[in-house]
């Protein structure tokens, strides 16, 4: 329950804390004043209101979950302080995985994600099989579900036996989720492209630029820059979805709570390993709206990206 | 200076699917003067200049750039627009880029000259233009007028052959319009040659060598300005200048 800036009047009152503003020597007018003292009222009896409100129903709930049956027996087998404490530096460990996942994956899926895209804008003839193979992969990866692909790449081709092909299920599961991901990525690329005008390419081609010239340095500049919310967006997801390469035995923090849940048969460990997951996305998603609320400002104040 | 045309267009016909927009054009440009295209909208003007910079394909007829013909499939079309400036109706400047960038991208990576020599011209065609102060804003910070100015300095530094103004004052304010007008007026005089589709009557009348009103995709009438409005002689003509007149256009 949070309390928004309208409904405290927090923004008025700070807006009122000069009312000599101007320089000019102006002073308030009693209706001023008036209608100030009413809306600064107004603003402290919404804050109380708020409060309340948001204590009675904290009590509420509070009461609902520990009276419900079960609740002692769902408490011991999800919430076990003792489990949570053997859990926690395990799981965290099993984390500096996923984040070198995410790191690695992140850049690979960035460039292929852009060399599909660009594939697939390409003109002329000499380039159709790029296209048609550009536009193939993405419907293929897109439509695939991650945990068959990854069941695939993790779980079978080491079942090759390839001479010179690994069987690390970090290497594998992380080639797994660049292959999806890419897909995914090259769309958000593509949508980019075509969002930007055509009279933007036609004033660089009227300039003299080649087509390449003015792909590279007037749309996809803009490209990019207008695709930054989606793209974080999906790397918000990547970063949870490297959770996955757990199914090929890799140690990171899902499988570091499995290991526990599997001796202990207590389950405290996954729901402390969901936790690191949601604090590990939180700043990410945070950040990710900051930027789109930033954007979406500099659009309405009338500027192009 | 020989008096060969820098443009020729003739018998050109484009179409977009059913609808003719041009039909049977011809036109000659000579060198260091301005023709102006007059017309209503949707009468094939803003066709005809991107028909002349390429920007489309034309059905049939040819054009021909300083003698050579441009629309020639084996012509590269890269090296014809190189030679051809064109400001547009709405600026089209970048907006990721700030105002130097916009106006030396093209020099630097088309024209393969040095980013010192082209931030050079760019900052005194800005001084000439009077966007001395200017060449560090990024477009979405400058007025209309000023957004123009830049896009006609961007087309201009790369020292075109033959100048192309596709409305270029129609998304001003009309307070903004004259200090572009004045612009293109200057360029008249320093000898650019130029194609300009205007609605700006007066000022058509005031700078154009030659005048072409376009009707329904032809040329209806061609002349110096005193006789097409001052003497019109097609019924069209006559009547579109009325409009334009009773608009308090003219």
């Amino acid at each position: 329950m949070t309390v928004t800036k309208e409904e405290s009047g927090q923004e008025d009152a700070d807006d009122n804390g000069d009312m000599s503003g101007g320089g000019d020597g102006y002073v308030p007018s009693q209706r001023r004043i008036e209608r100030e003292r009413y809306t600064r009222a107004r603003a402290r009896r919404a804050t109380a209101i708020a409060a309340l409100s948001t204590l009675v129903t904290g009590v509420v709930l509070y009461l609902v979950v520990v009276n419900a049956p079960g609740w002692p027996r769902t408490k011991e087998t999800f919430f076990s302080a003792e489990y949570a404490r053997e859990a926690f530096p395990k799981v965290l460990e099993g984390l500096w995985l996923n984040v070198r996942l995410l790191l690695v994956c992140g850049v690979a899926v960035l460039v292929l994600g852009m060399l599909i895209a660009v594939a697939r804008t390409l003109r002329g003839p000499v380039f159709f099989p790029l296209r048609a193979l550009a536009a193939a992969y993405t419907d293929f990866f897109r439509g695939l579900p991650l945990i068959i692909n990854l069941m695939i790449v993790v779980l079978g081709v080491p079942a090759l036996r390839l001479q010179g092909v690994t069987v690390d299920p970090v290497l594998l599961g992380g080639t797994a989720l660049t292959l999806t991901y890419s897909a995914y990525v090259a769309e958000v690329f593509r949508a980019g492209i075509e969002s930007v005008h055509p009279s933007q390419r036609a004033a660089a081609r009227s300039l003299g630029l080649t087509n390449r010239q003015a792909l590279r340095h007037v749309v996809l500049p803009q490209a990019v820059r207008r695709q930054v919310p989606p793209l974080l967006n999906d790397l918000v997801s990547l970063q949870k979805d490297t959770g996955l390469v757990s199914i090929g035995g890799a140690v990171d923090a899902v499988r570091a709570a499995d290991i526990i849940v599997g001796r202990s048969l207590n389950y405290t460990p996954y729901i402390v390993a969901g936790l690191v997951f949601v604090a590990l996305t939180i700043p990410m998603t945070r950040f990710t709206d900051w930027v789109t609320a930033r954007m979406d400002r500099r659009r309405a104040q009338g500027g192009a990206l | 200076m020989s008096d060969a045309p820098v443009l020729r267009m003739e018998s050109v016909r484009k179409t977009f699917g059913d609808s003719v927009v041009l039909r049977d054009v011809d036109l000659e440009v000579a060198p260091h003067t301005v023709t102006a295209l007059i017309g209503a909208s949707g009468s094939g003007k803003s066709t005809l200049l991107r028909c002349a910079n390429l920007l489309e394909d034309i059905d049939d007829g040819a054009i021909w750039l300083d003698g050579e013909e441009i629309t020639d499939p084996r012509a590269d079309q890269d090296a014809v627009r190189r030679r051809i400036g064109v400001v547009f109706q709405a600026y089209n400047l970048f907006p990721h880029m700030t105002v130097l960038e916009n106006i030396t991208l093209a020099p630097r990576r088309v024209h393969g000259v040095s980013r010192a020599e082209a931030e050079a011209r760019a900052r005194e065609l800005l001084e000439r233009l009077g966007l001395g102060g200017k060449s560090g804003e990024y477009p979405d910070r400058l007025s209309g007028g000023q957004q123009q100015r830049v896009a006609i300095v961007r087309a201009l530094a790369v020292r075109p052959r033959l100048l192309l103004l596709d409305e270029v004052t129609a998304a001003l304010d009309p307070e903004l319009v004259g200090e572009v007008l004045t612009v293109v007026r200057d360029l008249k005089d320093d000898g650019m040659t130029m194609v300009l589709a205007t609605h700006e009557m007066g000022f058509a009348r005031d700078v154009a060598d030659q005048v072409c009103f376009l009707d329904g995709g032809v040329v209806l009438e061609r002349g110096t300005a005193e006789q097409v409005f001052g003497d019109p002689q097609q019924e069209r003509t006559r009547r579109f200048l009325r409009r334009i007149v009773e608009a308090g256009r003219l």
